[in-house]
């Protein structure tokens, strides 16, 4: 599992760091290394792109896991050189962006947009199987989430738009529906497929959504 | 008055519908005029809901303007852009505005329309959307509170005959009719064999089957929509037919064939009627009727 990222173009980093003549770096050695857009290599890059912008790098570091609990003693350990900067580039995704915000008195800018949280079903293939919903149908879908498989989320089979097993949308996704169709054949289980699902509660709890583990 | 719609479908008759696509922008006249020309030659007029997912003027909007123009409108009805809340308002608004036919659909994926950045809503789906109805109908809506003045509306769906695979849909189709659709306009068949298997099936179902006619103006458009529109088979001589045709006649052409095909879904009793979608030449509608013989 990892969290998929990408990276913003240069000129939406540039404009986000406009003002700002001192910049600090930090990526992630975890989803970012892996997905390589904000390990060692991309933020050496980075470091090196926005030198030939006029920007002074006030030092860079990989935070082993940007969104866990040891972010806070990487941003101590480099508390000089995010001191001399004006502000945070990182290079992780969203929650480790976070993290860091929460540990330091600086803007922390994000370098990438986060997409989705990724299962790796080949190498370097990432695909988006849970939206995290919080009302888990996959016993009823032969383990295929419908709400992430099918474009619009549809909980009552295909719409008319999935042609030889394709969504409307793009011609190389497969059509969610026809997938959980054909492994409910298999299984011998086409009935559940029958069952009506009532309109989906989108408060099973409200966002931002929090729980505390006693 | 003349017969509502929901008593049409229960009649003998041999169903005719339409529809009229609103226009983007506040300019209406040929809208009203394309209303006002086939108002009396067909049982219903469906307007399309921002179809193919282009922001236009509303449904509803059409919709009342038949009513005003003395039509029988069926009010088309996506779930894309509208959450549970306003789409059970726009059901109560449209009840009270004598409206009383209602055809439920999912609803193209935004993306693929004029505004691509929007969010899809999709709150419900079409056969969520026919048991509100239903629920709506016996006084509650989807909250379980009372409803102060019920709706009552004639609703109906689509179906794919020949979409591929056929079985996932067949399936929906039966929800479908579970969740409370009493009538189906299919999508657009252009193969009657294929199509009168189809048939064969749905007849054992207590609803109304009305086949999806789309005016094919060139072979080009034939050709186009066989490969880019999920579930569409123009069958080769169609399209063969339509390329032989003389400059500037392919349209006659395809009214010809539309003529003959809604002729043919007549005379075979193959099912309850057609609904003529002539997309964008509404104009010519009453010639595909009077070509298929059925012109009043």
């Amino acid at each position: 599992m990892k969290s998929i990222t990408k990276q913003k173009t240069f000129e939406e980093i540039e404009q986000q760091l406009d003002g700002f003549d001192r910049v600090y770096i930090a990526g992630c050695g975890t989803c970012t290394t892996m997905t390589k857009t904000g390990g060692r290599e991309e933020v050496l890059e980075m470091r090196e792109r926005l030198q030939e912008l006029g920007k002074l790098v006030t030092g860079w570091t990989v935070i082993p896991t940007a969104c866990d609990e040891m972010t806070e003693v990487a941003v101590k350990e480099n508390n000089g050189a995010i001191q001399n900067a004006k502000c945070i580039l990182v290079m992780s995704c969203a929650l480790g962006v976070h993290k860091l915000s929460t540990y330091i008195d600086k803007p922390v800018i994000p370098a990438l947009d986060t997409l989705f949280i990724g299962v790796e079903d080949g190498p370097g293939c990432f695909q988006e199987v849970c939206a995290q919903c919080g009302q888990c149908v996959l016993g009823e879908t032969a383990g295929i989430c419908p709400l992430t498989a099918c474009h619009k989320g549809l909980l009552n089979g295909p719409c008319g738009g999935t042609d030889n097993g394709k969504c409307e949308v793009d011609k190389e996704k497969d059509c969610g529906w026809t997938l959980i169709y054909q492994r409910l054949q298999e299984q011998g289980r086409l009935d559940l497929m029958r069952k009506h699902h009532s309109p989906r509660d989108y408060n099973v709890a409200p966002r931002p959504r929090t729980t505390m583990i006693t | 008055m003349a017969q509502s719609f929901r008593e049409v479908l229960k009649s003998d008759k041999f169903v005719i519908t339409s529809e009229i696509g609103p226009p983007k922008g506040t300019n209406i006249e040929k809208m009203l005029h394309h209303i006002d020309l086939l108002k009396d030659k067909v049982d219903a007029l469906n307007v399309t809901d921002h179809q193919s997912s282009v922001m236009r003027f509303p449904s509803i909007g059409g919709c009342l303007a038949i009513k005003e123009q003395g039509g029988e409108p069926i009010l088309q009805m996506t779930c894309r852009d509208r959450n549970r809340l306003a789409l059970q308002a726009e059901l109560l608004f449209a009840y009270t505005r004598g409206i009383r036919n209602v055809l439920c659909l999912t609803g193209d994926a935004v993306v693929v329309g004029d505004h691509k950045a929007a969010k899809g809503v999709f709150d419900l789906d079409s056969a969520q959307l026919l048991k509100t109805i239903r629920q709506m109908e016996a006084g509650k809506d989807l909250g379980e509170n009372e409803l102060d003045g019920a709706v009552e509306f004639c609703a109906g769906a689509i179906v794919t005959p020949e979409a591929n695979p056929i079985e996932p849909q067949l399936i929906k189709f039966e929800k479908k009719i579970e969740a409370g659709a009493e009538f189906f306009q299919t999508q657009a068949i252009y193969d009657l064999e294929k199509f009168a298997k189809f048939m064969e099936y749905a007849r054992q179902f207590p609803v109304k089957i009305l086949a999806g006619i789309i005016l094919l103006v060139s072979a080009r458009m034939a050709k186009y929509m066989t490969e880019n529109v999920p579930g569409v088979f123009v069958p080769q001589n169609l399209i063969d037919e339509l390329a032989a045709a003389p400059k500037g006649e392919a349209i006659n052409k395809g009214i010809e064939i539309a003529g003959r095909m809604i002729a043919t879904i007549k005379e075979e009793s193959m099912c309850d009627g057609v609904h003529v979608m002539a997309i964008g030449r509404e104009e010519v509608v009453p010639d595909i009727l009077k070509a298929a013989g059925l012109a009043t």
